[in-house]
């Protein structure tokens, strides 16, 4: 019903409205909208502070907006005020279920240190898809492959390097096969030298159509790798389109001083 | 020597009372352990306070005293409730569930602090990750915490489980007939209390070890994907 009721264009893999968090009297998104049809690869850019981080956690509610709406697919996330005033999603089930739709990778990887990186990958699918094990583990394979962590498979994740963690991250994300993939400053935990490696799988991931939203301070990512970028700044989006003309040609002000200290 | 031999199954009986109110008083005091810890890591603030009432009065009175008034207060308790109401007549609370619940009970409050502490020491991130995948609470607990809460819980674990042992005898005052009892009206009714003693003790120390071998073999199982130090 909440999906009849708006005139939403269910072609959207996600549409976020009017977005608000606050954190006590710290008003951390003032409004922030965004959507991603399929095959869309949107950056956010922003200095640090500017709230892209709490905007990407705020879309699979691991932090709970004070305001807005969010869509994917069509089906809107239903939250109402509780009795104390607070904004909450009224069905676990279905944030439990959209979750599924969205992967997450983490700027600290994340990788459940107790499983080695097949179980990592297989987790999802065997506990939330229901997918049989034998199978969840072939998939796996070919993610794992994928992302070229094949050989890696056996180890726990403290046993490899930062940048392997996150491309199994990465694997453990597309296992799931979502619908959109957001990617929380993917690079930023790495040593530079690892930055590479992680760039070029989620280039490649662009590259055969996934739709994702990437919060990052790659300035050669964004430029080059998505279509659409969109610059927050104290919560708002100042700034938003297509990357070629936003960087040649910034309209803003403060986009224009956050490119000029990027490039120093 | 030649005394204990013949009074081996004096001994074993009572070893037997001893190792199995143990082992219920720990599965107990697990049960209560997890409750506390939850109670106290939960976002009601009506749980936080009865979590840390429980944790903070249990740990705060002695063992004797929480048993003897768990024992024959609530054996008062339970009497006057069945006078008053009619429903029930005179009830001779079992000494051996006392015991268990008591115990339960006590080490309950330990744990609780034990897990409360490994919870916390597991990073919210993959807390989190175990969540943006959309698993449910009750699967992000048997995936994510537990495996991890137990690696981080077992050190102090074990230390609440050797003390649980020993805090066993401490029921033979309500007149259990655990292996201290037992060995104590043995040893006095032949003028060896040394010698029962010195076997008391021994048992309790086979107990222990053993126990100490169980769980450093659970340890090395829950401790894969750790560095090795």
């Amino acid at each position: 019903m909440a999906a009849l009721d708006t005139n939403l264009d269910a072609n959207l893999s996600l549409q976020v409205r009017d977005l608000h968090k606050s954190y006590g009297s710290h008003e951390v998104l003032k409004g922030v909208s965004l959507e991603a049809r399929e095959g869309d690869v949107i950056s956010m850019l922003g200095s640090s502070g500017s709230g892209k981080s709490t905007f990407l956690r705020c879309v699979n509610l691991l932090e709970t907006p004070n305001a807005g709406t969010i869509t994917v697919h069509g089906e809107e996330i239903k939250m109402s005020m509780n009795k104390h005033g607070a904004f909450r999603p009224t069905d676990p089930r279905q944030v439990e279920r959209i979750r599924a739709r969205l992967a997450m990778v983490f700027q600290s990887f994340n990788l459940w240190s107790h499983m080695t990186i097949l179980e990592n990958v297989i987790a999802g699918p065997v506990h939330v898809l229901k997918q049989p094990k034998a199978e969840a583990i072939e998939k796996a394979k070919a993610v794992l492959e994928r992302v070229g962590m094949f050989e890696r498979r056996d180890y726990y994740p403290s046993h490899i390097s930062g940048g392997q963690q996150q491309r199994a991250a990465i694997a453990r994300a597309l296992a799931m096969e979502p619908e959109v993939m957001l990617f929380d400053e993917p690079t930023s935990a790495l040593d530079p030298e690892l930055v590479g490696e992680v760039l070029k799988v989620i280039r490649s991931l662009a590259e055969e159509g996934r739709t994702m939203v990437v919060v990052t301070h790659e300035m050669g990512f964004a430029r080059d790798v998505s279509n659409k970028v969109i610059f927050l700044h104290q919560g708002l989006i100042e700034e938003q389109g297509n990357p070629a003309e936003m960087f040649t040609n910034p309209q803003t002000q403060r986009f224009q001083e956050f490119l000029a200290n990027a490039r120093d | 020597m030649d005394t204990l031999i013949q009074y081996r199954q004096v001994l074993i009986d009572g070893t037997i009372v001893t190792v199995s109110l143990a082992v219920l008083s720990l599965i107990l005091s697990i049960v209560f352990g997890l409750c506390g810890a939850f109670a106290q890591l939960s976002e009601s603030v009506t749980f936080r306070r009865l979590g840390l009432l429980y944790t903070m009065f249990v740990r705060g009175v002695p063992e004797l005293v929480l048993m003897m008034l768990i024992f024959f207060g609530g054996q008062l308790l339970i009497n006057d409730m069945g006078r008053v109401t009619g429903l029930w007549g005179y009830v001779d609370v079992n000494q051996f569930f006392a015991g268990v619940l008591t115990l339960g009970f006590i080490f309950g409050a330990y744990m609780a602090e034990t897990f409360r502490g490994a919870i916390l020491a597991i990073p919210v991130g993959q807390i989190e990750a175990a969540k943006s995948v959309g698993m449910s609470p009750r699967q992000v607990f048997a995936n994510v915490t537990w495996p991890q809460m137990v690696r981080y819980a077992l050190p102090s674990f074990t230390n609440n489980w050797l003390v649980l042992v020993k805090a066993t005898a401490l029921v033979s005052v309500i007149g259990l007939h655990d292996l201290v009892w037992n060995a104590f009206s043995a040893g006095r009714s032949n003028h060896k209390l040394f010698t029962f003693m010195i076997a008391v003790l021994a048992i309790y120390l086979v107990i222990t070890a053993l126990s100490d071998l169980a769980l450093r073999w659970v340890e090395r199982k829950y401790n894969v994907g750790t560095r090795k130090a």
